[in-house]
């Protein structure tokens, strides 16, 4: 509120630099998901999980290469990009997901819990460095397909994209509340979550249960890379790296495991990170460290997040 | 043809040995129980039954089958179903839902509807509070739902992991009328139990198990005068 209280303040700056806090904030909440889901059903931090949303950008990256897409579109032709490079996007992550559970996480679920997350670095090494060789070191231009209009109300400028990205997202959210709670695959997903061996005794396929999280997971990761490159027009090998602590620290501000929590989190982090970006002195250079003060702030004030953590019942 | 069967089932978690050459048999429509003090290794004996662990030696066969390298899932599906030990009800989903996830093998809406109005009726205090998350339960009320959460499985066989444990005398003895009519619908019953006196009163036969090993079975009847059971596990 003091912000508020300063002679020269401009509310209009102020909802310009909400509106792109909500923006990034959608895109962070897609990707906390991931995290949140994968440890809320085996309680491990999938440290690859950021790169997994940067494949997304890469391969869809590749695909709109390969049509020649580099001009504006509009009609039935930005409908028909816009879905095949989600549906590329999606399939990448979700996949590549799935595929890391099953060789690098699922043979070590009995060891001890360091053991995976060591693993899942190394996982994310492996990412990165080929994504590196493929497509070099360099950042790389994502090609501008999507209208660049914008709407304006007074002097906040809310531009077409920004609302299709926080129209996806929000539907992606609603459709995955939808899934967990209404559906019997949801419900045994969130039995499995509470407690793997009861679910088990229910009659449920623990794997096909954890594999259908990390698709999930992946696939929301794999919807973000691909609205994250058109908001950027750019990508980067480790895009992920940066973006996945980001929406990390959203998932533990939220509550680990805690579904709502990790939407909260996105949002607010996306708004926080804007606002410093405009009101820190040199704020830009500042953005990303104001998120990781946030994290060790929640961590030793509210480690349990502001919606409470949700994981396995311990018996 | 017994419904179940164990032999010579060996069972370690790490190097250390927990069952040793366990032998039992449950016949169809009877109730039999285990009897044994804590760690005797009667909550191992239920998992290895239901895949939890894994024998290292040894099978066991449920209705004419060998159920001892199948997954979890794969046995519930054949019809036998664990009340697990501290009832371990979904705490974060709704009274319902626990009983939904009991109804997780069957598909046809109707006969789950049937299934979930019977367990209603059994215990009226689970449909007044089907909309309430099941970690607000008391313990006794956990009970009765874990125990309608197997019921709507439709299971052919129910195991009952200690189903009495940290009961009202009232609560128990709910428990083990319910256990009675459970048997009279037809649902064989092996019951795992510390209470060996009210167990081995509605049970056609028992077993003893001691660190591990069976050292007695006979007719429930003849447990109740056994010198050994009444000295160890009926207070004399």
């Amino acid at each position: 509120m003091h912000i508020l209280a300063a002679s020269s303040f401009d509310t209009g700056l102020f909802f310009q630099q909400i509106e792109n806090g909500i923006t990034l904030g959608a895109i962070y909440a897609l990707v906390a998901l991931g995290y949140t889901m994968v440890y809320g059903i085996i309680e491990l931090i999938n440290f690859a999980h950021g790169d997994v949303f940067m494949w997304s950008t890469i391969v869809t990256l590749s695909v709109a290469q390969a049509l020649h897409i580099d001009h504006v579109l509009g009609g039935f032709a930005l409908v028909g990009t816009l879905l095949l490079l989600l549906i590329v996007g999606i399939l990448t992550s979700g996949g590549l997901n799935v595929l890391i559970e099953r060789v690098a996480y699922r043979p070590l679920r009995r060891a001890p819990r360091l053991i995976p997350l060591i693993s899942a670095i190394g996982v994310s090494f492996i990412l990165e460095n080929v994504a590196q060789l493929w497509k070099t070191a360099n950042v790389i231009a994502y090609p501008v397909f999507f209208p660049t209009n914008a709407i304006t109300i007074g002097s906040l400028t809310i531009t077409y994209l920004d609302i299709f990205i926080f129209v996806l997202a929000v539907a992606l959210m609603v459709g995955l509340n939808v899934f967990t709670n209404r559906t019997k695959m949801g419900r045994a997903m969130r039995a499995t979550a509470q407690d793997p061996e009861a679910a088990a005794l229910m009659g449920v396929n623990i794997n096909q249960t954890i594999s259908l999280t990390f698709l999930i997971g992946g696939a929301l990761a794999g919807a973000a890379g691909v609205v994250y490159s058109m908001y950027a027009s750019s990508v980067y090998f480790l895009s992920g790296f940066q973006l996945g602590l980001i929406a990390f620290t959203a998932a533990v501000l939220g509550g680990i495991g805690n579904i709502q929590g990790a939407v909260l989190g996105g949002f607010l982090i996306g708004i926080i990170e804007a606002l410093a970006t405009q009101y820190v002195p040199n704020g830009l250079a500042w953005s990303q460290g104001v998120a990781f003060a946030i994290l060790i702030l929640i961590l030793i004030f509210r480690p349990s997040g502001l919606l409470g953590q949700q994981v396995p019942d311990k018996v | 043809m017994a419904m179940l069967e164990l032999q010579n089932v060996d069972t370690f978690y790490g190097p250390s040995q927990v069952l040793r050459q366990v032998s039992l048999s449950v016949e169809q429509g009877e109730i039999v129980t285990l009897l044994g003090a804590n760690a005797a290794g009667k909550t191992t004996t239920m998992k290895t039954i239901f895949g939890l662990v894994k024998p290292r030696n040894g099978t066991i066969v449920y209705d004419g089958e060998r159920i001892d390298h199948l997954p979890t899932d794969q046995i519930i599906k054949r019809g036998l179903v664990l009340v697990p030990e501290a009832r371990r009800v979904f705490s974060r989903m709704t009274v319902r839902e626990n009983l939904d996830m009991g109804a997780y093998m069957q598909t046809d809406r109707a006969t789950i509807a049937k299934e979930i109005e019977r367990v209603y009726t059994l215990f009226p205090r689970l449909k007044e509070r089907d909309k309430q998350l099941a970690g607000t339960l008391s313990g006794g009320e956990q009970q009765m739902l874990a125990i309608g959460r197997a019921l709507v499985a439709r299971p052919r066989m129910i195991c009952m992991d200690e189903p009495s444990l940290g009961l009202s005398p009232i609560l128990v003895q709910l428990v083990f009328d319910t256990i009675q009519e459970i048997r009279k619908s037809g649902v064989t019953v092996f019951l795992v139990e510390q209470n060996a006196n009210m167990a081995l009163n509605i049970a056609d036969r028992g077993y003893v198990l001691q660190t591990g090993k069976i050292i007695l079975s006979d007719k429930a009847s003849a447990l109740i005068t056994n010198d050994v059971v009444r000295a160890a596990y009926l207070g004399g």
